[in-house]
């Protein structure tokens, strides 16, 4: 088995190990057995090999799991692929009933609703760490803080059954008719603000993700800002500097690796999310740009047409390969978080 | 040092200070609104789970299986479904886990490159977006036996709590210090032994901390459930059939047009988000004292 086989630099340590287990001949007895040694002091004996090849195997299933995930969506995909060559990710048609397909639309839907999620989130997230390390009273910073924390961890479902009852109403009653009834003549916006008052659309669907990668981007921007050393801190008040001078030309240089990963995690979270997308986003693979007119995106598309999708059936194929890019667009981004990160440190 | 002291009479502020000053109180008020909002938003969205999952939280939607609309239904096969598929699901993840983590922090020096792989892996499995593992269990485990199961569904939850417990057992075992495997290894303990006993032992605070992660996140993930247990309307223990979960009635009721559906819909929100709470809450809690 010549993938078990263990890396050099590995054997070597665990040898060093025992050599120097060896070297301690002294023991008493009643040690040994509570440290559970046979008397005759054979240690790279098969337990430990075997415990070796146990925590290996199971880096190795991790491994294995992704591989196979990206393996099998490039495998189902490929009949979509081979059928539509490379334009399936820049044709707009997604029509079943004539089993024509193309992933523009969704991930048009994808990127914008993602784009204008990031765009909410950020001000937010960063005005509010701005306002915990810099401005808020220590306990109320405290209070605020963890409950920030806390609501990063709520499951997205409920951000998109809140932003379902409670947004989307919002978005269909007031802003909407709103915008229309102001906007319907300017030329610049009429085509962004077209469309019946139905509520959901990019701009709901970017909303609620705004609302829902906020609360972690701010949890991350936060810790970023408080790792800063004090002295940094004290040195720019020192000299006269204001809470914004410190923030801007001390605080934002300092972290902005951290900040800039913060953004990408989150952006990465805006991504992949369903749940919270699927409530809100009207589901219609149209392409426009429209922001308030029914729209879908990679992941709500999948949860919504996988079910109704046959084994083996071109649309099935189809969903697989928009899966396989959106895998694509998270680890993109993932490896721009670690590029970023990794060239200011 | 005469021409520093302040001048008593015809001093004007500096223009530049003034515009630092202004700046700044725009900054500051920047700042608020932004808290405000974001405080504001968080509390009504809690507000809106409190008060309509209280309407619709009574004996009956905890204690009766899900049913046609109507029919003063519940929720229980959905909870009990839940908490099965979890529990199994994190008795697959914590070994593979713990293994993984121990490999990593054990084995896996700096230029062990198979080791700097699984760390990147691992990484990238964590921000994987939840449908698609739900799509690759579905082709792994339902498409092959032409069926829905739970077990697809605790398999699909396991995938997503892997990483976070190889992360968390990791990052524990290295902050074990180096002294006390050491003093292991000259009491001649083996290395395994020195691991488990001493290592492991010693970050247990932590490393339970990450499984608990691992739990809050999965016990509220739709997505990976939604082609793999499919949900189910009666009750059902076996690992083999589909079984209802608690987020996937959430979804399923929610949008539907029955009213006593979207209040149970609402409770169970409101315990799936509870459930998650209380387990963060905890981990805060035992972090402190730890």
């Amino acid at each position: 088995m010549w993938w078990l086989r263990l890396p050099d630099n590995a054997r070597f340590s665990s040898q060093s190990f025992s050599r120097m287990t060896l070297a301690t001949a002294t023991q008493t007895e009643k040690a040994r057995d509570k440290a559970g040694v046979s008397p005759n002091g054979s240690r790279r004996s098969g337990p430990d090999t075997a415990f070796h090849l146990l925590v290996a195997a199971s880096a190795l299933l991790v491994l294995v799991v992704l591989g196979g995930l990206v393996v099998l969506m490039g495998v189902g995909g490929s009949q979509a692929f081979r059928t539509f060559g490379l334009g399936f990710a820049f044709h707009d048609v997604w029509n079943p009933v004539a089993d024509l397909y193309g992933a523009w639309a969704p991930l048009f839907g994808t990127i914008v609703s993602t784009l204008i999620g990031v765009a909410i989130a950020l001000p937010l997230a960063f005005g509010t760490a701005f306002w915990l390390t810099a401005m808020a009273p220590p306990r109320i910073a405290a209070i605020v803080g963890t409950a920030v924390q806390l609501l990063a961890a709520v499951p997205s479902i409920i951000f998109g059954m809140w932003g379902f009852f409670t947004i989307v109403p919002f978005m269909a009653r007031t802003v909407q008719p709103f915008l229309t009834h102001h906007f319907k003549h300017v030329p610049g916006i009429r085509f962004i603000i077209h469309g019946a008052p139905f509520g959901t659309g990019l701009m709901t669907a970017g909303l609620v993700l705004a609302v829902m990668i906020a609360p972690f981007m701010t949890a991350v921007m936060r810790d970023v800002f408080a790792a800063m050393p004090n002295m940094l801190r004290e040195s720019a008040y020192g000299l006269g500097a204001t809470r914004w001078d410190v923030m801007w030309k001390v605080v934002v240089p300092w972290s902005r690796s951290g900040m800039i990963g913060a953004i990408v995690l989150g952006m990465g979270r805006a991504l992949g999310e369903t749940m919270a997308v699927t409530f809100v986003i009207g589901n219609v693979t149209a392409v426009g740009w429209s922001l308030f007119a029914p729209r879908s995106t990679v992941a709500s598309l999948i949860a919504l047409q996988f079910p109704e999708s046959p084994a083996g059936s071109l649309r099935l194929s189809a969903l697989l390969a928009l899966g396989f890019i959106l895998m694509l667009l998270s680890f993109a981004s993932l490896a721009l978080a670690r590029m970023l990160r990794g060239d200011t440190k | 040092m005469s021409d520093t002291t302040v001048p008593t009479t015809g001093w004007k502020p500096n223009p530049r200070a003034a515009r630092r000053r202004s700046a700044d109180h725009v900054a500051t008020a920047f700042g608020m609104v932004m808290a405000g909002i974001l405080v504001l938003v968080l509390a009504s969205i809690l507000w809106t789970l409190l008060s309509r999952g209280l309407a619709g939280l009574s004996a009956a939607a905890i204690m009766k299986p899900m049913g046609p609309p109507g029919s003063s239904s519940g929720l229980a096969n959905a909870i009990v479904g839940s908490l099965i598929q979890t529990f199994i699901a994190l008795l697959m993840a914590t070994p593979l886990g713990l293994g993984c983590g121990i490999y990593l922090s054990e084995y896996g020096a700096e230029t062990n490159r198979f080791a700097s792989c699984v760390r990147f892996v691992s990484d990238v499995l964590m921000s994987v977006p939840s449908i698609l593992v739900g799509l690759f269990v579905y082709q792994v485990m339902v498409a092959p036996f032409g069926h829905f199961s739970a077990l697809a569904g605790s398999v699909a939850l396991a995938i997503l709590a892997v990483p976070i417990i190889v992360r968390t057992t990791e990052d524990m075992l290295r902050l074990v210090p180096t002294s006390m495997r050491e003093a292991g290894a000259a009491l001649g303990a083996t290395r395994w032994r020195v691991t488990l006993s001493l290592c492991l032992r010693s970050a247990k605070t932590g490393v339970l901390t990450g499984i608990l992660l691992a739990l809050a996140r999965v016990s509220g993930e739709t997505a990976p459930l939604l082609f793999t247990s499919l949900g189910n309307q009666n009750w059902s223990f076996s690992l083999n059939k589909p079984m209802a979960s608690l987020p996937v009635t959430i979804y399923q009721y929610a949008g539907a047009s029955y009213e006593d559906w979207v209040q149970l819909a609402w409770a169970g929100a409101l315990l799936v988000t509870m459930g998650v709470l209380a387990i963060n809450i905890a981990v805060r809690v035992s972090a402190r004292r730890g």
